[in-house]
């Protein structure tokens, strides 16, 4: 009995901290959410007038409709680049821990830093892409500055940093038995195919879990998108538009209710992507 | 006779194709290690280059000249090191509680039985997806409404009540430990807090330096969270301070952005090259488990 309360007690910090910044901030949110509360001034019940508003506001629907984009282009595609990233550094050359840094520093040192390096390489005029571009006479896009290549601007630097999860695969590629690559070759497999039927399979369980925790990603993006922006309002992801409808426009309530749907649509993905996992990730 | 030909024959080709292979290896491999460190070639080029060169058609790779100018600048803009140091307050407040606290409630969930246990676990499993969005905005009311908005207390003091995924990651790494430790203490009469500090902690050493410095990276990258609660010029943050670069300057200054976000870069680097070891570490105990 005693141990029983020794180790509530050692959780308690944690409880109360879930009390705190979790489950009452969340009933708050929700009653915020049917209020036009501005942070100065009274809050007024005004039901799902937020909501209402939301679902008629065009400015929403382009911020949703840009993260969406960026979604279903950006997750695959660090997925499949890391995941190729991690095949090639399994290899034991010499020097391959180097490669393993330098494939992993891009994912690390994220923040404002980096998309402002990313902003001054995609520029138009004087930027590393365009002027690299422009030695194979080639006029290269105004990138930020054109609504129609915003998106493969965040792309582009989407992928430069898409080997952070390298580590993830590289550790479960070394759990993959290496008889069954001997059995694969025997039977006549190449490199292809060994990759297609041996590892491909056995690493679902580790791309299912990215593939998670990048859909919750691109549905979270803000640093970039806040530093880079982009033309035609391209760059307002549906964080941003958040953050400003709360902290430059104060509109406490409407922002809250964005992001519950916000919330939900992640959740709704999440669910929806875990239903599948029984169809296409690999279990023992 | 023929046949061993053909062997000795497929044994050249083999040994000639594997030559090949490990060539296109390091080819593919130094190839790409050139595209991800072009961004940071690029920025320390910029940050070296006098205003002729960084606008410069055809593109010039190397300063002609090198000038500190950019970098003299970019400390008259923004005070860098004032902000690193604020930067540094946030992290080194929040660090110590979370890290020490996750331990705490790790240690509670692995170690004991307790009514509700495995409920409350999953509630934790839940938070780590948590509704950051939902919250930040009621919490943002009640901190504003405490007076504490402007203050790094909003940022620091939550850390003090544990981190769902740190606590996750401590839970499994303890759960490695055989039971026999604490056994034998607690005949020899130990009290659960002396077994706490005394074997658990000092045995979990690499994995308490891989969440330190995850927590590090959190705060020193996070943008959102400093960005609601901070206003004040002389209280920025180091990102705070990037972001607010342009808008201090008017217009865009290349050389001396560039320069800012070189010595911004470099305690992270330097970091990641210096504890590599434990982000390895890390990411093998969580990412593949998790």
């Amino acid at each position: 009995m005693k141990k029983q309360r020794v180790g509530f007690l050692f959780i308690l910090p944690w409880l109360i901290g879930l009390i705190l910044f979790t489950l009452l901030p969340m009933i708050a949110a929700a009653y915020i959410s049917l209020t036009d509360w501005s942070i100065v001034g009274d809050a007024h019940f005004i039901g799902f007038e937020n909501y209402k508003n939301i679902f008629k506001s065009p400015e929403f629907y382009k911020s949703l409709w840009i993260t969406v984009r960026y979604a279903i282009l950006a997750v695959p595609l660090i997925i499949i680049t890391s995941l190729s990233m991690a095949v090639m550094l399994d290899r034991g050359h010499k020097g391959v821990s180097v490669f393993r840094v330098i494939y992993y520093m891009p994912a690390i040192v994220s923040g404002v830093a980096v998309a402002i390096v990313f902003k001054w390489i995609l520029d138009p005029n004087f930027g590393l892409i365009n002027s690299v571009l422009a030695i194979f006479n080639i006029q290269g896009p105004d990138w930020l500055y054109d609504p129609d290549w915003v998106l493969p601007s965040y792309l582009v630097m989407a992928v430069w940093g898409a080997g952070g999860s390298i580590l993830t695969y590289l550790a479960a590629l070394k759990d993959i038995p290496q008889d069954l690559y001997g059995a694969a070759m025997i039977d006549g497999a190449n490199t292809f195919q060994k990759v297609k039927f041996v590892t491909v399979p056995l690493m679902t369980p580790i791309i299912f879990y990215n593939l998670i925790l990048g859909i919750i990603g691109a549905f979270r993006k803000f640093t970039d998108a806040y530093v880079l922006g982009g033309a035609g309002k391209e760059g307002n992801f549906i964080m941003v538009h958040l953050y400003e409808e709360a902290f430059s426009n104060y509109n406490m309530g409407y922002a809250t209710a964005i992001a519950w749907i916000l919330f939900a649509i992640i959740l709704t993905l999440t669910i929806i992507v875990n239903a599948t996992k029984k169809y296409w990730v690999h279990t023992e | 006779m023929s046949s061993q030909k053909v062997k000795r024959a497929r044994k050249k080709q083999s040994v000639g194709m594997q030559r090949f292979r490990k060539f296109l290896w390091y080819f593919v491999a130094i190839a790409g290690s050139f595209i991800m460190l072009l961004p940071f070639f690029w920025m320390i080029s910029t940050s070296l280059k006098v205003e002729n060169d960084i606008f410069s058609v055809p593109i010039k790779w190397f300063p002609s000249e090198i000038t500190f100018d950019n970098f003299v600048r970019a400390f008259e803009v923004v005070p860098i090191f004032k902000y690193m140091k604020n930067t540094l307050v946030i992290a080194g407040g929040k660090i110590i509680g979370e890290v020490f606290v996750s331990a705490l409630v790790a240690y509670g969930f692995s170690r004991f039985k307790f009514k509700g246990r495995n409920f409350l676990f999953m509630v934790l499993l839940a938070t780590m997806m948590l509704p950051y969005e939902v919250t930040m905005i009621p919490t943002f009311i009640v901190w504003s409404e405490l007076g504490l908005v402007d203050s790094y207390v909003p940022l620091i003091l939550p850390a003090y009540f544990g981190s769902a995924s740190f606590i996750f990651f401590l839970k499994m790494y303890f759960e490695t430990f055989p039971v026999s430790y604490e056994e034998s203490a607690l005949l020899d009469g130990a009290k659960y807090r002396q077994i706490f500090t005394k074997i658990f902690l000092p045995l979990s050493k690499p994995a308490l330096v891989t969440i330190a410095l995850w927590a590090f990276m959190g705060t020193w990258n996070d943008l959102l969270g400093q960005l609601i609660y901070i206003n004040s010029t002389d209280k920025l943050t180091i990102q705070l301070g990037l972001a607010s670069f342009s808008s201090m300057t008017g217009e865009v200054l290349w050389g001396p952005l560039m320069a800012a976000s070189f010595v911004a870069l470099v305690p992270i680097i330097a970091l990641l090259l210096y504890a590599q070891k434990y982000f390895v570490e890390g990411v093998k105990m969580s990412g593949i488990k998790g």
